[in-house]
């Protein structure tokens, strides 16, 4: 059963992916890319980490794509569709494709991957990991949790002072 | 066959969930607008039936019938699409609302978290309709309306989780068991009014209707829908309602769980509880003039969020040192 849904996820994720960079319209390839989140969250339930999809949606889809199809709105999307859509470098994008598939080849080639988890699929029994993963975070991953988010607050910081200079002058 | 039958099982509650919702829907939207006329002394709707009892249906046999429209200028796809992407949202977190203690879709560990992120989509569709429709009311709608509840979304997320500390689960049916002693509101006072601001502004309901503000912007986003299409925005706003209110009853008024000493089924505690809560968002309509965005932007980040941040702290500390 996992089997059918995780091929229907990935299946969807490549697809709307290849959607998603092939559009004229930006609205519209930032409409696929909410999808691509979507289908993303799938593939993170059937990894029993359900969590994660939910911040996924939440936080990617929810939050971020919304701010990005915020500024994207304000911009002339009629112009954008009139550009020039390609840039001609097939033959380089080739070159720089085959490199890059031989060498993910040469390194993931003979490694033996973990089989995926089991369990019994039935309607309302998800495994859960709330607190297995709050448990681990504030103790055996403290110190890169701490890292993120003085990172996150450093940013925070330099948004606003960016924002405030501009004000001033 | 086992799961065969699951699932025949939830297809059936998912059918009567959806459909009682529409129809409880339809009446809510009679029963607000016969208390907001009666808050302005005027009747309201009296013609259709005794007391206007049927107007609903006329209401919807008219949306029904009604041409649809679609700009030529817009964005077709797009503007099609708009109204579903928001009812959908708005529909499927009821597969985890805990209507009382045996009737609900399902359960699952966090549910609470799904219940954020599924609704936080919502305003996709809003955006999507405000773009689509090539009109610059509906252009402005939808930009007040991302940002709105872009920023309000962050309020009600912080406002949930001092219930959640104290309940410590995500669990719907394990936060209201959690509640059989004391209502979480005589403990999470602050919480509660913050969430409840919050849910009123992610509704987008007047004090709080900035993006389809009709003195201003027409209709907002959905000045360009009309027929079916708009009854879909109209049907997510109501059923979005339900679900804040189902929420904020869960986490704050012990769910389906009554006092003991009123024997009453949960589900009738459910839908009294309800009932509350629909009639004081409509009494706040009826009262309070709408915010200005800059005003509304104010309350929200240099009000409600330091409020939120210092709850969460005392909670965490009482918390250590009573429980």
């Amino acid at each position: 059963m996992e089997l059918y849904f995780f091929y229907m996820f990935a299946g969807g994720m490549i697809l709307t992916s290849l959607l998603m960079i092939t559009r004229a319209n930006v609205i519209h390839a930032a409409l696929l890319l909410v999808l691509t989140f979507f289908f993303l969250a799938g593939v993170f339930v059937l990894a029993g980490a359900e969590f994660l999809a939910a911040v996924q949606i939440l936080l990617y889809a929810g939050g971020i794509m919304v701010l990005y199809l915020f500024s994207i709105m304000l911009m002339n999307v009629e112009v954008a569709v009139r550009m020039r859509q390609w840039h001609r470098q097939g033959a380089v994008v080739l070159v720089a494709a085959v490199l890059l598939g031989l060498e993910i080849w040469a390194v993931l080639g003979d490694v033996e991957f973990a089989k995926p988890k089991q369990w019994e699929w039935s309607l309302g029994a998800t495994p859960g990991n709330v607190e297995a993963l709050g448990a681990v975070l504030y103790t055996k991953f403290l110190f890169p949790f701490e890292v993120a988010s003085i990172l996150l607050l450093a940013a925070m910081i330099g948004a606003i002072v960016l924002a405030k200079r501009r004000i001033e002058r | 066959m086992d799961m065969a039958l699951e699932i025949a099982v939830a297809a059936i509650k998912i059918f009567i969930v959806v459909n009682v919702v529409q129809l409880v829907v339809a009446y809510t939207i009679y029963v607000e607008r016969k208390v907001i006329a009666h808050a302005q002394m005027r009747l309201g709707p009296m013609r259709v039936g005794w007391h206007g009892l049927l107007q609903p249906i006329a209401d919807g046999l008219k949306l029904f019938l009604k041409e649809d429209i679609i700009p030529d200028k817009s964005d077709r796809i797009v503007f099609v699409l708009a109204p579903v992407m928001v009812l959908v949202p708005a529909l499927v977190v009821y597969a985890v609302l805990p209507f009382s203690a045996t009737f609900y879709i399902t359960q699952i560990n966090i549910g609470l978290f799904f219940i954020l992120a599924i609704s936080s989509l919502g305003v996709f569709g809003i955006v999507m309709a405000g773009w689509a429709s090539n009109s610059k009311y509906s252009l402005l709608g939808a930009l007040r309306s991302a940002a709105q509840m872009l920023s309000y979304e962050i309020f009600l997320g912080f406002s949930v989780i001092g219930p959640l500390m104290l309940a410590g689960s995500m669990n719907l049916q394990e936060i209201v068991h959690a509640q059989s002693d004391v209502w979480f509101v005589f403990y999470q006072p602050i919480a509660f009014i913050v969430f409840f601001i919050a849910a009123m502004a992610e509704t987008n309901r007047a004090p709080f209707d900035l993006p389809e503000a009709e003195t201003e912007l027409v209709a907002g986003f959905h000045t360009e829908y009309s027929g079916m299409k708009f009854a879909f925005f109209f049907l997510a706003e109501y059923a979005n309602m339900f679900v804040v209110s189902t929420v904020g009853i869960v986490l704050f008024f012990g769910g389906w769980d009554g006092p003991d000493f009123i024997p009453l089924p949960g589900f009738v505690w459910y839908v009294l509880k309800l009932s509350v809560f629909m009639f004081v968002f409509i009494w706040l309509r009826a009262t309070l003039p709408r915010y200005r965005y800059d005003q509304l932007m104010r309350v929200g980040w240099k009000f409600m969020f330091p409020l939120v941040m210092i709850n969460i702290f005392l909670t965490g500390f009482l918390k250590y040192l009573f429980l």
